[in-house]
């Protein structure tokens, strides 16, 4: 059970060369073994999202994927959406809407809306919402991060639409 | 130029967007170790025999601790007395750090195991065997208190930790002479904090300095601070308590925990760095939590719908601990008919001990149960009466040529209760206005043409902030110019410290980037932390007395120097420059501070005490009540009970708002947690008081699916009682959430003759209210 197995993982671009119980959890290997303390543990049941990234550009939630499972994939996590000093639009869109307070749950948002606005940028306000009810947020009331969610899936598609 | 009443976007924003924050787990501790609990998997139980044998051998421990082996490293005591004093109190019911003989709640920590990983230590604590034996528990907060019952504690003489109360004017006169009489029974259940970070604490000791450093994550660092000095029986100096960002309080994270001390006292005897994170699943079982309450109450009017009186019982569960004394049952009583005429009121007070985890605050405090009481009430005697809803309110409410308006009950400081400020009757007509109250029937009706059945609710409420006595805050300009602050305010992910920089800010050159603040300082002798809507408020007080104090300093030292007078300079970003001048003269503040250190041999330029510094402890004994109207309007499906909440509009004054975009996102989290309590937050305990939601799958938080839309109304009338007219607003939002929604719900199915006196009001106890009133018809 605690024998540990080599693995690489690529976050955000970056090979990294880890030990690891099979046990382990992605989202504490990416905490512990790569220094990536920005994903964060609200439940470790899965339940809560705080710790959701995108692995192959589909949201998961980190705590119930075994860092083994997770080599060979394409991982982000939230060290990896701005562009040096450049804040991402949706980071933007977090601090101009105050869809963050505490800021522990916004990790898992910002990976769970980067990862729909690539999988699915088209969607209706209503399956939005639906998305985002997958995380919990214990201090906004949510209004706000919905509102910067709609901004960042309006300027995916105002920026990525080829032209006509 | 001034900040305050500005949207300035947040400091605290831009690091933990980037996911740099640097929370209590992010923390790395080179050779730290890691601890886990062995928690009560009882409620009630005499502890026998322990077996570490098997427990030892696994991989990775370090040590195991017992009760006794912890009580070895606490010279100052193994208890934690952290409840607030009251005459009220029968008997002492202050926590062991880990109980040897009895266990009273589960979830209660009763060992701790450190290995080199979390995992081990885990594993490690799974297998240490303690033999217990259970012993008998009153299931309900009812059971409790009734005659005979099992007492929480073998050792004490039965469940009544207190019993007082609210008592003034001729009640039962009153009630004699009324018109009307409603009455009800009224229960609201438990529920948790659930801040999405849990509770944690790290400590590294310096066995070289004989120091020991402590990182929790706590909205109160200082009284963490006091009681390991305590304990540990640590010289105040050899102790630093720091508070990393914290993922949310919302109250739990403002006593000091067992588990704190335990950590703390483990790392000092191992001389190596410990750690401990509560999962999820600990934070269900054994962060503090609040609500429940059980209250008969009445309510006396006359024929105009005037109160002539209020009475009625409450017993409050209080948990298996003192964990901050009789606060909570007290805020309720007091609350009750604060902020309407009662000429007339008796409550009698009852505090349960229970074999549950204690209960301290959470945001709210018993103003949301009291919230729900007063204004359920006034439903039902707007029935009686035959007024509107609306209209009883307005003709009770205590009008504003009263204000400042002193009350016939006492703060727990003794200090008679005075409203401060505030325009209730317009806070009201506001709140109707935004939800279109008068249009409603039109809506109700074209809703019932699609078969779906609208209500419409309201209620009032009053919000006791800025708990003094004070917060100690200290404003410096640096040898390189750079603004220092450093205060006993705790941030807790609420935003403080802009607040406080814009406080600073507005007097000292209003360049947020120059301000660099330490929160929650412990190396400052004096202070407090967050709870209470109160840093706003005191901490405000003081960071405007001392920022003021600094730059009537800087103006002297620059007009000693520039050969001007003060009043003809002024402070801009990082310089001080001529009024109305582009001469171009100015001094930079770093040149200012550097002259008011002084020089060897020379006088001081222009001041008598060197320094450009100040610190202030602007003591505030009264509270700065804000007050708030909400109006929700719900949709209800009678087959199944479900309710769905459509719009929420509040109308709100929090006095002078010092950053409007964060009152609203403390207004938005506040109404999302009510509406959690209004309808789905239930901590649900079987028989033997054994939790039966331990996750967020089965303990329901409300998601961005059931957040309706919300509008806020703001009205700013200034509290008299600080400088800058403040009011706290951290707990408005949750206080009238779950009595509007019941208003709203009662009204959708008034047809039924539903009444409605729980919450949460889960789909089954709406169910069961709409049985129980068919069956009576």
């Amino acid at each position: 059970m605690t024998d540990k197995t080599k693995i690489t993982l690529t976050v955000n671009g970056t090979g990294h060369a880890i030990d690891v119980a099979p046990r382990k959890t992605l989202a504490d290997a990416l905490r512990e073994d790569c220094g990536l303390t920005g994903t964060h543990l609200g439940c470790e049941h899965g339940v809560c999202g705080a710790c959701t990234i995108t692995v192959d550009g589909a949201p998961v939630r980190s705590c119930l994927m075994f860092a083994v499972q997770a080599e060979g994939a394409d991982i982000r996590t939230v060290e990896g959406l701005a562009n040096g000093p450049d804040l991402s639009p949706l980071q933007q869109f977090f601090i101009e809407e105050h869809a963050l307070q505490c800021g522990f749950c916004t990790p898992g948002f910002l990976m769970l809306i980067d990862g729909t606005l690539k999988q699915s940028p088209d969607i209706t306000d209503d399956e939005l919402t639906e998305i985002l009810s997958s995380n919990l947020c214990r201090c906004t009331g949510y209004r706000n991060i919905i509102r910067a969610a709609r901004r960042a899936l309006d300027h995916a598609r105002t920026t990525t639409e080829p032209a006509a | 130029m001034t900040l305050v009443g500005t949207s300035l976007p947040r400091i605290e924003d831009r690091k933990l967007i980037t996911g740099h924050g640097r929370y209590l787990d992010d923390i790395k501790a080179p050779g730290g170790l890691h601890a886990a609990f062995l928690r009560s998997p009882y409620a009630h139980a005499s502890i026998r025999e322990t077996d570490l044998s098997a427990a030892l051998a696994m991989p990775g421990v370090v040590a195991i601790y017992t009760a006794a082996d912890l009580a070895a490293l606490l010279p100052g005591g193994d208890r934690l007395a952290t409840g607030l004093p009251s005459s009220a109190i029968a008997f002492p019911l202050d926590r062991p750090i880990l109980p040897a003989r009895e266990t009273v709640f589960v979830g209660e920590p009763l060992a701790l195991v450190v290995a080199t990983t979390r995992a081990e230590a885990e594993d490690a604590a799974e297998a240490i065997e303690m033999d217990m034996d259970p012993l008998p528990v009153a299931a309900t907060l009812a059971d409790a208190v009734a005659e005979g019952a099992p007492p929480a504690h073998l050792d004490a003489p039965h469940n009544k930790l207190a019993q007082f109360g609210f008592d003034y004017g001729n009640v039962d006169a009153a009630f004699a002479d009324a018109a009307h009489i409603v009455q009800g029974t009224y229960e609201i259940d438990r529920g948790g904090a659930h801040s999405l970070e849990g509770r944690g604490v790290l400590a590294a000791p310096d066995p070289i300095g004989g120091r020991l450093a402590i990182w929790s994550s706590t909205q109160t660092p200082h009284a963490l601070k006091r009681h390991l000095c305590r304990l540990l029986d640590m010289a105040e100096d050899t102790v630093t308590v720091t508070a990393p960002d914290l993922g949310g309080g919302f109250g739990p994270k403002l006593v000091t925990y067992p588990e704190e001390i335990a950590i703390a006292a483990t790392a000092r005897a191992l001389g190596r760095p410990v750690r401990w994170v509560e999962d999820r699943r600990e934070h269900f079982l054994s962060a503090c939590q609040e609500r429940e309450q059980l209250w008969q109450a009445e309510m006396a009017v006359d024929a105009e719908g005037h109160i002539l009186g209020v009475r009625g019982t409450l017993i409050h569960d209080h948990g298996a601990w003192t964990a901050r004394g009789l606060n909570v049952p007290y805020a309720s009583g007091m609350m009750l008919p604060l902020m309407y005429d009662v000429p007339a009121y008796r409550l009698d007070i009852c505090v349960a001990v229970t074999n549950r985890v204690p209960v301290t605050p959470v945001r709210g405090a018993g103003q949301p149960q009291a919230t729900y009481v007063m204004e359920r009430l006034l439903d039902a005697a707007a029935r009686a009466t035959g007024l509107t809803r609306e209209e009883i309110r307005r003709r009770n409410l205590v009008t504003p040529d009263r204000m400042p308006c002193p009350r016939p009950l006492l703060l727990r400081s003794g200090l008679p209760v005075v409203l401060d400020s505030g325009d209730y009757p317009a806070t009201q007509a506001a709140a109707l206005e935004a939800s279109d109250w008068a249009g409603f029937e039109a809506r109700r009706e074209a809703a019932r043409k699609d078969g779906r059945r609208l209500g419409i609710g309201l209620a009032n409420y009053v919000e006791g902030t800025g708990r003094g006595p004070y917060e100690t805050v200290t404003v410096r300009v640096a040898r390189d110019g750079r603004i220092k602050v450093n205060t006993g305010a705790a941030a807790m992910g609420q935003g403080v410290g802009t607040v406080l920089v814009q406080i600073v800010g507005s007097h000292l050159g209003a360049d947020p980037s120059r301000i660099d603040l330490t929160l929650g300082d412990t190396a400052e002798p004096y202070g407090f932390g967050g709870f209470n809507s109160r840093q706003t408020v005191v901490a405000g007080a003081s960071a405007e007395a001392a920022a003021k104090t600094v730059r009537a300093k800087v103006l002297k030292v620059a007009a000693h120097i520039m050969d001007l007078p003060t009043d003809g300079l002024e402070i801009d970003g990082d310089r001080v420059v001529i009024k109305g001048s582009n001469s171009g003269r100015s001094l930079t503040l770093a040149e200012i501070a550097g002259a008011a250190e002084g020089l060897p041999g020379y006088r001081l330029p222009g001041i008598d005490v060197p320094g450009l510094m100040a610190t202030e402890r602007v003591v505030i004994d009264g509270m700065a009540f804000a007050n708030g109207c909400l109006v929700a309007e719900v949709e209800v499906d009678v087959e199944t009970g479900l309710v769905r909440v459509e719009r929420l509009e509040l109308a709100h004054d929090c006095g002078r708002m010092v950053n409007p975009v964060m009152v609203d996102g403390q207004i938005m989290g506040g109404l999302a947690h009510g509406l959690g309590n209004a309808l789905y937050e239930k901590m649900v305990f079987d028989e033997e008081n054994q939790p039966l939601t331990g996750s967020f799958a089965d303990y329901l938080m409300v998601t961005a699916a059931e957040m309706p839309p919300v509008g806020i109304v703001h009205s700013e009338t200034p509290s008299p009682i600080n400088a800058l007219g403040l009011k706290g607003v951290g707990e408005s939002g949750v206080i009238p959430t779950a009595a509007a929604i019941a208003s709203a719900v009662e009204d959708a199915l008034k047809d039924l003759g539903v009444t409605i006196d729980t919450a949460p009001l889960t789909p089954a106890a709406l169910r069961a209210a709409i049985v129980a009133a068919e069956a009576s018809t």
